[in-house]
């Protein structure tokens, strides 16, 4: 079984905190509210939730991928 | 070219049109729904815009970079008459496009996080509980917009800014002023006299460096000539005072009328401390507030399902018809608290409520948090509660988006 990697992109973060509030396990907000990826390989019981937090993103800030990303 | 002669736009849709319900969208924009996602209707300048009341195609739209916001636009279209009036020319964040747009944004998101905001809860179910506590002893009838909906959205935005609530008498009637005007010329006064106000506010907050709140430490960021002015300053102040406590306010008041009319939801949520976050998204859902997502005006030829929407076309996005976008929503009219629960975990959050794409509402885990307090404190503390008139009685507001009740009679 592969793993899914999630990597998300501060610069375009808006700091709603919908990824948070759908995954908190996963995605946390730093001091000024941008969004931080607490765990970038995501546990497999967590990775219908971070899709969803993924579709949530207004921002489109949040990638999924089958390995970890550079930024 | 984008305002073709009034006659030949005459057969559309007119809108905007007031509801039959305060929790279900006009029925005439039902009647779009069913006959598909996009469509074309005319505003009172005989002008006609593009409506979207599919939900795939509004967060298509919203998060499109050709999708301008920029209110000083010529092309942009004026929804409603007071929308013309210069004050809103630009209004901040929320008119302007990248890079300014975001320039400012990042400077208030940090006030605004939901950390910031779940350290602020206590403090505001201190606030609703004082507040229940002043009605039960000043006995029924009482009207809930003014003893409760308004002065908790009110209070927390006005400690949050930094702007004495002594003065909310004066802002909120200006506001009321501002967004419920008739005329361009009615809305620029009201505003001129907010404006009047926050620049003495700020004035006051750079010879006292130090203060409290966000406007005193912006104040201290100022820089002609750097990415805040002083005249952003009080644009994003104006923004920010407005954009607060009408909307949470009048969320709280439907709300409460959307729970007393369906007993059964009510049940469920009192049987369940648990649904509450889940029945707030649903109560925005289901209420839209504001009736609106967004309005944006394209900058280039934008194909989507199978129709151009061209450069300079007006586009408005229904937040009340996108949230009942059977494909997304199953029973879309209907109000269940449940509805997150099951399948799809994030079916109830789904909706276009707070926007969709980069300006998604700024203060939304704020109004959530104010709209959980709201409605657990009222309920718990007069659990008897009920509505003081018919619900066909209530003097709903008509003739704009925004949606909203003068007044509440409650009694219990
Ligand atoms: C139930 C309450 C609320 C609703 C339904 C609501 C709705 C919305 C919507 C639909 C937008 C997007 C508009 C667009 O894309 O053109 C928006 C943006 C915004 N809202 Fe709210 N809002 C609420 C409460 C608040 C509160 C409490 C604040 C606090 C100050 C606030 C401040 C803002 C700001 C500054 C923007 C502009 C964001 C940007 O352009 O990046 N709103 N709101
Ligand atoms: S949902 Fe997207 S925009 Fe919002 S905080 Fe998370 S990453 Fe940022």
């Amino acid at each position: 079984m592969t793993a899914v990697w999630v990597s998300a992109d501060q610069e375009r973060c808006i700091s709603g905190g919908r990824c948070m509030a759908a995954t908190s396990e996963v995605f946390d907000q730093d001091e000024d509210g941008l969004v931080v990826v607490l765990t970038p390989q995501v546990a497999p019981e967590l990775e219908d939730r971070v899709r969803k937090a993924a579709y949530l993103c207004p921002s489109r800030a949040i990638r999924i991928g089958d390995g970890p990303s550079e930024g | 070219m984008n305002a073709p002669s009034t006659t030949a736009n005459e057969d559309l849709f007119a809108y905007p049109q007031d509801r039959a319900c305060p929790w279900q969208p006009s029925p005439g924009y039902q009647d779009l729904g069913r006959q598909g996602p996009l469509h074309r209707v005319r505003l009172w300048d005989g002008r006609w815009i593009w409506m979207v009341t599919g939900h795939s195609q509004a967060r298509r739209l919203l998060a499109d970079p050709r999708m301008s916001a920029d209110r000083s636009r010529d092309d942009f279209p004026s929804v409603l008459p007071r929308l013309d009036a210069p004050i809103f020319k630009p209004i901040a964040i929320i008119g302007f496009d990248p890079p300014v747009h975001d320039v400012h944004r990042r400077l208030l998101a940090p006030d605004f996080s939901l950390k910031q905001v779940r350290a602020m809860r206590p403090h505001v179910e201190d606030l609703a509980r004082r507040l229940v506590a002043d009605m039960l002893r000043e006995g029924p009838p009482v009207d809930l917009v003014e003893a409760y909906a308004l002065p908790i959205p009110s209070m927390v935005i006005s400690e949050l800014l930094g702007v004495p609530y002594d003065d909310h008498e004066f802002f909120e009637a200006k506001t009321v002023g501002l967004l419920q005007a008739k005329s361009a010329e009615d809305a620029e006064r009201a505003g001129r006299e907010l404006w009047d106000y926050l620049d003495g506010l700020i004035t006051r907050k750079e010879h006292e460096p130090g203060g409290a709140g966000v406007l005193s430490r912006l104040a201290s960021e100022v820089d002609e000539d750097g990415d805040l002015t002083r005249e952003d300053l009080l644009r994003i102040a104006l923004a920010l005072l407005i954009g607060g406590h009408d909307t949470t306010s009048q969320m709280i008041a439907l709300g409460v009328v959307t729970l007393l009319e369906h007993p059964d939801q009510l049940a469920a949520l009192r049987a369940d401390p648990g649904v509450l976050p889940a029945a707030v998204d649903e109560l925005l859902r289901l209420v839209s507030i504001t009736d609106v997502s967004g309005v944006r005006v394209a900058t280039e030829d934008i194909e989507i399902d199978g129709e151009v929407i061209r450069a300079g076309e007006g586009v408005l996005v229904s937040s009340s018809m996108t949230n009942r976008d059977s494909g997304v929503f199953p029973r879309p009219y209907e109000f269940d608290v449940h509805r997150t629960r099951g399948g799809n975990a994030a079916s109830g959050r789904q909706h276009l409520t707070f926007g969709f794409g980069i300006h998604q509402c700024l203060g939304q885990n704020l109004a959530r948090m104010e709209l959980e307090v709201a409605f657990s404190i009222l309920f718990e503390g007069i659990p008897d509660l009920r509505l003081g008139v018919p619900l066909e009685a209530l003097p709903t507001r008509s003739g704009g988006t925004m949606q909203g009740v003068h007044t509440m009679p409650i009694e219990w």
